[in-house]
C-alpha cells in the first residue's frame, strides 16, 4: 500500500505515534508496548457474536421503524390521531351510532335546540332533521371525499413529478408547464363552473355505484396534484444525482425500476406529509364547494352544506352553523397536527421531538 | 495474446460547457486482455474514469458526448448499442465498483434487497428463494460474517469496509466478464484497503473476470495490475508492463508521478511535486499537453508544435511498452524509486 510513514527512530522524542498494530501510544508513556496484548478481538468475536453471548444483541431498526417511535413520541400528533380517529370511526359507524336516519324527519321537534329528548344533542332544523345525525353522516360523505382526493391527487402528483424530475429534459418542460397551468387557473372559479357543468348525480360503473360526492372529489383531485408534483419533481432532481442512483443504473436497473424500487421509497416522506395537507384542503374546499351550493347537494348531508342550510336561521338557531363548523375545525386541525407530527418524524437529520 | 475483453480504439468524449467544449478523452486506445488487471492512473481530470463510464453510457448527456470511437465488447460494439441492450451488459457481462461505498447504497432499502436487485434486472425469472440463496451465497465470497442476518441489514448497520464488500458482491453478482473498479479504496482508511484489495482478489478469481483498476494511487498499481496506463489530459502518455512501467518509465509525466511520491528506503526532505497545473482540457496547449510542466522538454520547438504519438518504445522489460514522447530515448536508464530495491536516481 501506499501508506508510507518513516518507521519511529528508537527514542524519538516525537509527539504521538501509531504504532504498527495500530495502537496510538504517547511516546514516553508507561504502557509503550505491550508484547504479546491481543491486538484486535479474535475473528469469531466479532461484533454480533459478542453480542450474542451477552445477550444484548441491538435489534435492526428499519428508519421506518425509527420515524414510527418518533411519531409515536410526539404528543400532539398522537393525541391529534386519536381524535381523529374517534371522529372518523364516528362517521364510518354513523348508522349505528345516529339516532335518527339522515333525512328522517321529527315533526314533533322542528326548530329544536340541542337537548337530550327524543336524542336531540346537537338540535334539529326547520324540517325537524335530527342535527347529530346529519353531522355524523356528514363526517362520512366529507371523510369520503378527502380520502379519494388525497389518494387519487397524490398517485397523480407523484407521478407526474418522478418523470419529470428523472428524465428531465423536454418532458420535465412539458410536465411542468402543464403543472404551472393547472395552477393558474382560478381554483374556486374552475371548481363552480366544473361542478355545475358536470351535475350531481351519481355515477355508475357497472358494478360500482358511487354516491355524488365522488363526483365533486373527482374534480378536486384533478385540481389538487400539484403540489405534490412539483414536490416530487424536486426530490428526483436531488436524487437523480445521487451515487446509489448511478450505482443501480451502472447494475444495469432500468428507468421505471429505479423510479419506483430506488427513488420513491426515498421521496415517501414529504410525500405522505403532503397527503395529510391536501387532504385537510380537500375537506375545507368541498366545505366551501357545498356551502356554496355546488358541491354536495341536500339531502345528503356533507358538513359544508349543512353550515349553508343553517346559515339564514344563524341568528336564532345557532346550533346549525356551530356544530357542523366545529366538526371542520376539529378535523382539519387533527389532519395538520398529524402532519405536522409526521413531518417531524419523517425527517431524519431531527433527532430532537418537538411539542 | 488471446481475443482480448474489450477493446477500445480511438475513443473521444467531449463535454459541452458554457466555456467551451472540454475533451475529456481524447483519441485513447487499448485493449483489456481475459484475467488481467489493467491499471488506469492519471491525476484528476486526467480522463481515466471517463474513459470507462462512458462505454458504458454512464455519462451525463448532455453535456457528454462520445465523439468518436469504437468500444469492442464481446463481439459488439458498446458505443453503437441501444439504451437498452446497453443496460443488459451493465452489471451483467460489465460491472463497476463505486469509489464511495457510504453514497453508493441505497439508505432504505436492506442490503439483501439492494443485491438481489441486481440479480432480478439479469434474471429476472429466478425464484425469490434462489436469489435469496444466491445473495447469501454472495456475501459469504466477500467475507461478511453471518450473510443470513446481514442480508436483512439496511446499510447504516455496515461498516465502510462492510458495504464496499456488498458493493463488490453486487458486482460480482452476475459472474461479470470485466470488473471496472474506479477507485474502489479511496474512501476508505488504510488497514481497511488492504482487506478490501483482498476481497477484490477473490472476487476475479471466482469470477476469472477481467478487471479495470482505475486509479490514483500508484501504490494500489504496484500491487494489483498486471498491465498499466499512464493518462494525462484526456490522452495515453504510457503504456505498459507494470513492472516494465515502474522499473523503466519513459514518459516524463510518469517518471514525475513518481517522484512526486515519498520513498520507503531513503531520508528525504521534500518531495519532488510536478510543477504547474494540468492544462485546461477546453484550451489545450498544442503539441504535447505536458510540454509547459516537462523537464525534458526545456523550451525544445518540437514538442510545442508537434503532438507526440504513442509510439513503441524497446526499454527492456517484457510486452508491449508505448510512450508518448518525442524523446523517450532519452530517459534511457531512467527507473523509479518504486522499482525496488537498488535505486537508480531518475532523471531530473
Amino acid at each position: 500500500m501506499t501508506e508510507v510513514s518513516r518507521p519511529p527512530e528508537p527514542g524519538s522524542p516525537d509527539a504521538p505515534l501509531v504504532d504498527l498494530d495500530g495502537t496510538l501510544y504517547a511516546s514516553g508513556s508507561q504502557v509503550r508496548t505491550m508484547p504479546g496484548a491481543p491486538t484486535d478481538l479474535a475473528p469469531e468475536l466479532t461484533d454480533s457474536a459478542l453480542a450474542h453471548e451477552s445477550g444484548l444483541e441491538l435489534k435492526a431498526r428499519s428508519q421506518w421503524a425509527y420515524a414510527r417511535s418518533r411519531f409515536f413520541r410526539h404528543r400532539l400528533a398522537m393525541g391529534s390521531l386519536v381524535v381523529l380517529v374517534a371522529v372518523l370511526l364516528c362517521g364510518a359507524f354513523a348508522g349505528h351510532i345516529a339516532s335518527y336516519s339522515y333525512d328522517a324527519i321529527d315533526l314533533n321537534n322542528i326548530n329544536a335546540g340541542p337537548t337530550t329528548t327524543a336524542h336531540h344533542y346537537f338540535g334539529t332544523d326547520q324540517l325537524g332533521r335530527d342535527y347529530f345525525s346529519r353531522v355524523l353522516y356528514g363526517i362520512r360523505t366529507s371523510a369520503r371525499v378527502a380520502f379519494f382526493v388525497s389518494i387519487l391527487s397524490t398517485i397523480l402528483g407523484t407521478l407526474v413529478g418522478s418523470f419529470a424530475g428523472y428524465f428531465g429534459g423536454w418532458l420535465d418542460n412539458l410536465l411542468m408547464r402543464f403543472t404551472d397551468l393547472i395552477l393558474t387557473l382560478p381554483p374556486l372559479a374552475v371548481l363552480l363552473v366544473a361542478a355545475a357543468r358536470l351535475g350531481n348525480g351519481t355515477i355508475n360503473l357497472g358494478l360500482f355505484h358511487l354516491g355524488q360526492e365522488y363526483r365533486v372529489a373527482l374534480i378536486l383531485a384533478l385540481l389538487f396534484w400539484t403540489g405534490i408534483a412539483r414536490v416530487v419533481r424536486g426530490l428526483f432532481l436531488s436524487l437523480r444525482e445521487k451515487e446509489y442512483v448511478e450505482a443501480a443504473k451502472a447494475s444495469g436497473s432500468g428507468d421505471v425500476r429505479i423510479i419506483f424500487r430506488h427513488m420513491l421509497p426515498n421521496s415517501m416522506g414529504p410525500i405522505i406529509v403532503n397527503m395529510t395537507l391536501v387532504t385537510a384542503g380537500a375537506i375545507l374546499t368541498e366545505s366551501a364547494l357545498s356551502f356554496l351550493g355546488f358541491g354536495i347537494k341536500p339531502p345528503t348531508a356533507a358538513l359544508g352544506n349543512l353550515i349553508a342550510q343553517g346559515e339564514t336561521q344563524m341568528q336564532t338557531q345557532w346550533w346549525l352553523v356551530v356544530f357542523p363548523g366545529l366538526t371542520i375545525v376539529i378535523i382539519v386541525m387533527c389532519i395538520n397536527f398529524i402532519g405536522d407530527g409526521l413531518r417531524d418524524a419523517l425527517d431524519p437529520t431531527q433527532r430532537r421531538i418537538r411539542a | 495474446m488471446p481475443e482480448p475483453v474489450l477493446s477500445i480504439r480511438d475513443l473521444a468524449v467531449h463535454f459541452t460547457t458554457d466555456d467551451g467544449v472540454v475533451r475529456a478523452v481524447d483519441g485513447v486506445t487499448y485493449d483489456v486482455y481475459p484475467g488481467e488487471t489493467l491499471g488506469i492512473v492519471g491525476e484528476s481530470g486526467s480522463g481515466k474514469s471517463v474513459s470507462t463510464m462512458s462505454i458504458l453510457g454512464l455519462i451525463p448527456q448532455p453535456p457528454g458526448k462520445v465523439v468518436s470511437g469504437e468500444a469492442m465488447f464481446q463481439g459488439r460494439d458498446l458505443l453503437k448499442l441501444s439504451k437498452k441492450e446497453l443496460r443488459r451488459v451493465r452489471g451483467n457481462s460489465m460491472a463497476i465498483v463505486f469509489q464511495d461505498p457510504m453514497t453508493s447504497l441505497n439508505p432504505v432499502l436492506k442490503i439483501g434487497f439492494q443485491l438481489g436487485e441486481t440479480i432480478k434486472a439479469h434474471h429476472g425469472s429466478e425464484k425469490d428463494d434462489e436469489v435469496k440463496d444466491h445473495v447469501i451465497q454472495l456475501l459469504r465470497t466477500v467475507g461478511i460474517p453471518q450473510p443470513e442476518r446481514r442480508f436483512e441489514q439496511y446499510p447504516h448497520e455496515f461498516s465502510g469496509g462492510m458495504r464496499q464488500r456488498a458493493m463488490i458482491a453486487m458486482a460480482i453478482a452476475n459472474q461479470p466478464a470485466l470488473l471496472i473498479a474506479d477507485e474502489p479504496t479511496t474512501a476508505l482508511d488504510v488497514t481497511i484497503q488492504a482487506q478490501i484489495l483482498e476481497v477484490l482478489k477473490t472476487a476475479q478469481d471466482e469470477t476469472h473476470a477481467a478487471t479495470i483498476l482505475i486509479t490514483h494511487d500508484l501504490g494500489l498499481i504496484a500491487e494489483m495490475a498486471d498491465r498499466v496506463i499512464v493518462m494525462y489530459a484526456g490522452k495515453i502518455v504510457e503504456l505498459g508492463d507494470v513492472n516494465t512501467i515502474f522499473a523503466a518509465p519513459r514518459h516524463p509525466y510518469t517518471i514525475g508521478l513518481m517522484e512526486s511520491l515519498p520513498r520507503l528506503t531513503a531520508d528525504e526532505d521534500w518531495l519532488r511535486p510536478i510543477p504547474g497545473q494540468p492544462p485546461s482540457l477546453i484550451n489545450r496547449p498544442p503539441g504535447c499537453p505536458f510540454h509547459p510542466r516537462c523537464f525534458l522538454s526545456q523550451g525544445r520547438a518540437r514538442c510545442r508544435e508537434e503532438e507526440p504519438p504513442l509510439r513503441p518504445i524497446h526499454a527492456g522489460g517484457t510486452g508491449v511498452h508505448l510512450s508518448a514522447c518525442h524523446f523517450a530515448e532519452e530517459l534511457e536508464g531512467a527507473t523509479s524509486k518504486l522499482a525496488e530495491p537498488t535505486v537508480a536516481e531518475g532523471v531530473t
